[in-house]
């Protein structure tokens, strides 16, 4: 009896406060109950707020007249245009720069990469100053420098310094000639695109030429001849459709050509050599990630440094690359925001900034921009990490 | 028959000759890493061009051109044909300003006071040798946060009645939970003092957080737009160090925990404030916020901005310690389990001590992204060290040509010490870490 009493008695101790399960779902339960009364209490206050401030809400003002320039645009764009347009704009815009800034710091980061790991002591060194120096100041801070600094000590428009006279540098922006189309100029850009193929499918016939019989083609000059020859012969054969409109001084100022505004170059180049001193460490890793006894067993196959680097370490080192190149092409997207504090027209600036000081809707507004953002994040990552599977190590 | 022995052998060996004067030495290494083929030697040329076209007008810039004395602008502005450098005197005028914005100055030994007591406390906090590490941390973490809002700001605030609500409705809460066992009828009152403890803990530590921010000390109060320059960036830096580290913790053990609710909450929180630009979020807390919360709830416009920084950097701090969190093998967590560990217990005593440890590079590189990215407060109209600099070009008293390129100079060799500073902390202590690794 004693025995059995001393069974129950520990089947008792067991009560539902001790089983895990039970205090998992009340802690999650407390959890919800909490968030749902915060968000309820966020509604019913934000509700309150923009009654009392006679604020409208609603998305009604995406079709109302903007009534302010834009300093650079990518489609048309006027002072008639809606709100609505306004976001299109600035979102192209930030785009522009992101893109163009990812495709410079690229560049930029495997050039000092490479450059870091360089024999040569005095392109190691300057790698090294470049990366310790350009990764260790603020972002905003080199944005200023480059725009209040550096252009806004080049020279007014009648100074202009000048390449070729068809580019001119001055205070105002870059001015470049302009591209005129005329008829056929639509069949210059499908032989660039004709062009293309024909290298990519080149490059796949001379790499299963040489798995089976061993012999090389010279694909890149072959590339080359390929991607330049074809467009140019098709531009003289239908008759040059191409022409320039050259930027000229009038008066004051430079009438005609394209026109790149300084906010643009400025926070192009801060973004692209800010982020490049990141993709530059991000490069060194990899190729140091790669084990030494691959480039010297590359050796010992006959194969010199060139190759060595194409061919054996840069392969493997872009599996290590990939993930954090990713993450630094988002922060150079989410970087390009910056661009506020220059008034570059970019998504944050002309949406997030004007358009509320104008409409006040901070809640719709703020919240189309934050949706933006988060895509882009979301778009790159899976982007990258489809990427990444395709290059990962296969293991048999 | 007797031939002479013509063959000769050596009894002793020959002197080692010296190496070539082309292979050691000064010469040897430029040999080999300067000119060691046609391609070397032009990247070396091409490299000493670079440094050439660099070095020499950043040094007359900042060294042989520059003006070092004067007391207005009168003394930067170029003289006829005259190159001018920086214009050192504007920075020296203008000191003060960068350090402590405008706040008052017979008030500023309170800020001194701060500063002195944050380095105190995190110097030792960041020399692994230092010992009473525990108490260190909770200085630099608890007491040190509540000193300086205290001496900063003056203090005395009002009495917040909600705030006493809530602090004692949580502590209601755990005292409830400390005697639960109690009321199934599973332990005594006795055995449960300990739990009761910590219950008193939730009770005492905001209270007294609360009590010393609401007795009057006699300082003058200081009205937070008055703060700036040096001032106002450590502040954010060191708000978002402080918060970030412990709500970045929680998120981490949150998105691994087995809880989905709690695990779905915390990767919806981490991925929306990583996926978004500080700049949109330092727009949503100065013009979102107030939306949000009731109407007789005010925020001064620093305080906005620190939350919303506060979160951002815990976003990230989360992501470093799940970095950690995933590099502890099983075997740490079912033995810890094993010894018959609860869940905090583990964490505590096991698994966290030793993620940490494994992520300080990581903490401190998320150190580094916040103290650069505290400029961008300056966009939402608060004045941090760059806010300030940007501010002092407008005085007429100082405008020249150069005063620009001066204050920005001054304001990249500020930060460019502190964030490598602490990149190279960061190298030292990862070098330091792995040393048990590298046998």
């Amino acid at each position: 009896m004693a025995v059995q009493d001393g069974i129950e008695s520990s089947q008792k101790a067991s009560s539902f406060i001790y089983d895990p399960k039970v205090r998992s779902l009340f802690s999650q339960a407390v959890l919800i109950a909490v968030l749902i009364w915060l968000g309820y209490s966020v509604v019913q206050n934000t509700i309150a707020n923009l009654e009392r401030q006679n604020i409208a809400s609603g998305f009604g003002f995406l079709d109302t007249t903007a009534g302010f320039a834009v300093g650079q645009s990518l489609i048309a764009y006027s002072e008639a245009s809606s709100y609505g347009r306004t976001f299109v704009v600035g979102l192209l815009n930030t785009l522009l720069v992101s893109v163009i800034g990812i495709a410079i710091a690229t560049v930029l980061g495997f050039i000092f990469g490479i450059a870091r790991l360089s024999n040569n002591w005095v392109i190691s060194k300057i790698a090294y100053v470049y990366v310790e120096v350009m990764r260790n100041l603020p972002l905003l801070l080199q944005i200023f420098f480059w725009y209040f600094a550096v252009l806004r000590s080049v020279p007014g428009p009648r100074e202009s310094i000048t390449v070729f006279d068809s580019i001119f540098i001055n205070n105002r922006g870059l001015k470049l000639p302009k591209p005129l189309y005329e008829p056929g100029a639509g069949l210059v850009g499908i032989s660039i695109l004709v062009a293309i193929a024909a290298v990519w499918l080149l490059r796949r016939w001379a790499r299963k030429r040489q798995m089976a019989t061993g012999e090389q083609f010279p694909v890149f000059q072959w590339a080359v001849a390929i991607l330049f020859g074809l467009p140019l012969v098709v531009f003289y054969l239908t008759g040059s459709p191409v022409s320039f409109e050259y930027p000229e001084l009038r008066g004051f100022n430079f009438q005609g050509g394209l026109t790149i505004i300084p906010e643009f170059v400025a926070l192009l180049l801060a973004l692209s050599v800010y982020t490049g001193a990141f993709i530059a460490e991000i490069v060194r890793a990899g190729i140091l990630a790669v084990s030494r006894g691959q480039t010297e067993a590359s050796y010992a196959l006959g194969l010199r440094p060139g190759p060595t680097l194409r061919l054996v370490v840069i392969p493997q080192a872009l599996r290590v690359i990939i993930p954090p190149l990713t993450s630094q092409y988002l922060n150079l997207t989410k970087n390009s925001s910056l661009a506020v504090a220059i008034a570059y027209p970019d998504l944050v600036s002309v949406f997030a900034g004007t358009t509320l000081n104008q409409t006040g809707q901070a809640v719709e507004i703020l919240g189309m921009t934050l949706a933006v953002y988060l895509t882009l994040s979301l778009l790159t990552s899976a982007l990258m990490n489809w990427y990444n599977r395709r290059v990962a190590l296969v293991e048999r | 028959m007797s031939q002479p022995d013509l063959a000769f052998v050596r009894t002793e060996q020959a002197e080692t000759l010296p190496a070539p004067i082309s292979n050691v030495g000064a010469f040897g290494w430029m040999r080999e890493h300067l000119f060691s083929g046609l391609w070397n030697t032009v990247l070396t040329i091409l490299g000493l061009y670079i440094l050439y076209l660099l070095i020499p007008p950043l040094l007359n810039f900042a060294i042989f051109d520059a003006i070092w004395t004067g007391e207005d602008r009168e003394a930067c502005l170029a003289t006829a044909g005259g190159h001018v450098g920086a214009c050192w005197p504007y920075v020296d005028a203008k000191l003060d300003q960068f350090i402590y914005g405008r706040y008052p100055i017979e008030e500023r030994w309170r800020v001194n006071i701060v500063f002195l007591l944050g380095f105190l406390g995190l110097v030792p906090l960041a020399i692994p040798a230092a010992p009473f590490k525990r108490f260190n941390a909770i200085f630099f973490f608890g007491i040190y946060p509540v000193i300086s809002v205290v001496l900063l700001t003056g203090g005395g605030f009002g009495h917040p009645a909600w705030l006493w609500a809530l602090i004692v409705l949580l502590t209601l809460a755990a005292a409830g939970l400390a005697l639960l066992p109690v009321f199934v009828g599973q332990a005594k009152v006795e055995d449960q003092l300990p739990a009761l403890g910590m219950a008193g803990m939730v009770f005492a530590v905001p209270a007294a957080a609360v009590w010393l921010m609401t007795v009057d000390f006699g300082l003058e109060p200081v009205e937070t737009p008055l703060w700036g320059g040096i001032l106002v960036t450590l502040v954010i830096a060191v708000t978002g160090i402080v918060a970030s580290l412990p709500i970045g913790i929680l998120l981490a053990l949150g998105r691994r925990s087995d809880m989905p609710m709690v695990r779905l909450v915390c990767i919806i929180f981490i991925e929306f404030w990583r996926g978004v630009p500080l700049i949109t979020i330092l727009f949503m807390s100065s013009v979102m916020l107030p939306l949000f919360l009731p109407e007789n709830v005010t925020f001064d416009k620093l305080l906005r901005a620190l939350i919303g920084v506060a979160f951002f950097a815990s976003a990230y701090m989360a992501e470093v310690v799940r970095g950690g969190l995933q590099a502890i093998p099983n075997g740490q967590y079912e033995g810890a389990r094993a010894l018959g560990l609860g869940y905090w217990q583990m964490m505590n005593l096991i698994v966290l001590p030793q993620a940490l440890k494994l992520v300080i590079p990581g903490i401190v590189n998320t150190f580094i992204g916040l103290f650069k990215d505290t400029t961008l407060v300056l966009i939402i109209g608060l004045f941090d060290l760059l806010g300030t600099i940007q501010l002092s070009f407008t005085d007429p008293k100082w405008s020249t040509p150069v005063t620009s390129h001066t204050g920005y100079l001054f304001a990249a060799i500020f930060y460019w010490i502190f964030c490598y500073g602490m990149s190279r902390y960061s190298l030292y202590m990862e070098k330091k870490l792995s040393a048990g690794e590298r046998r």
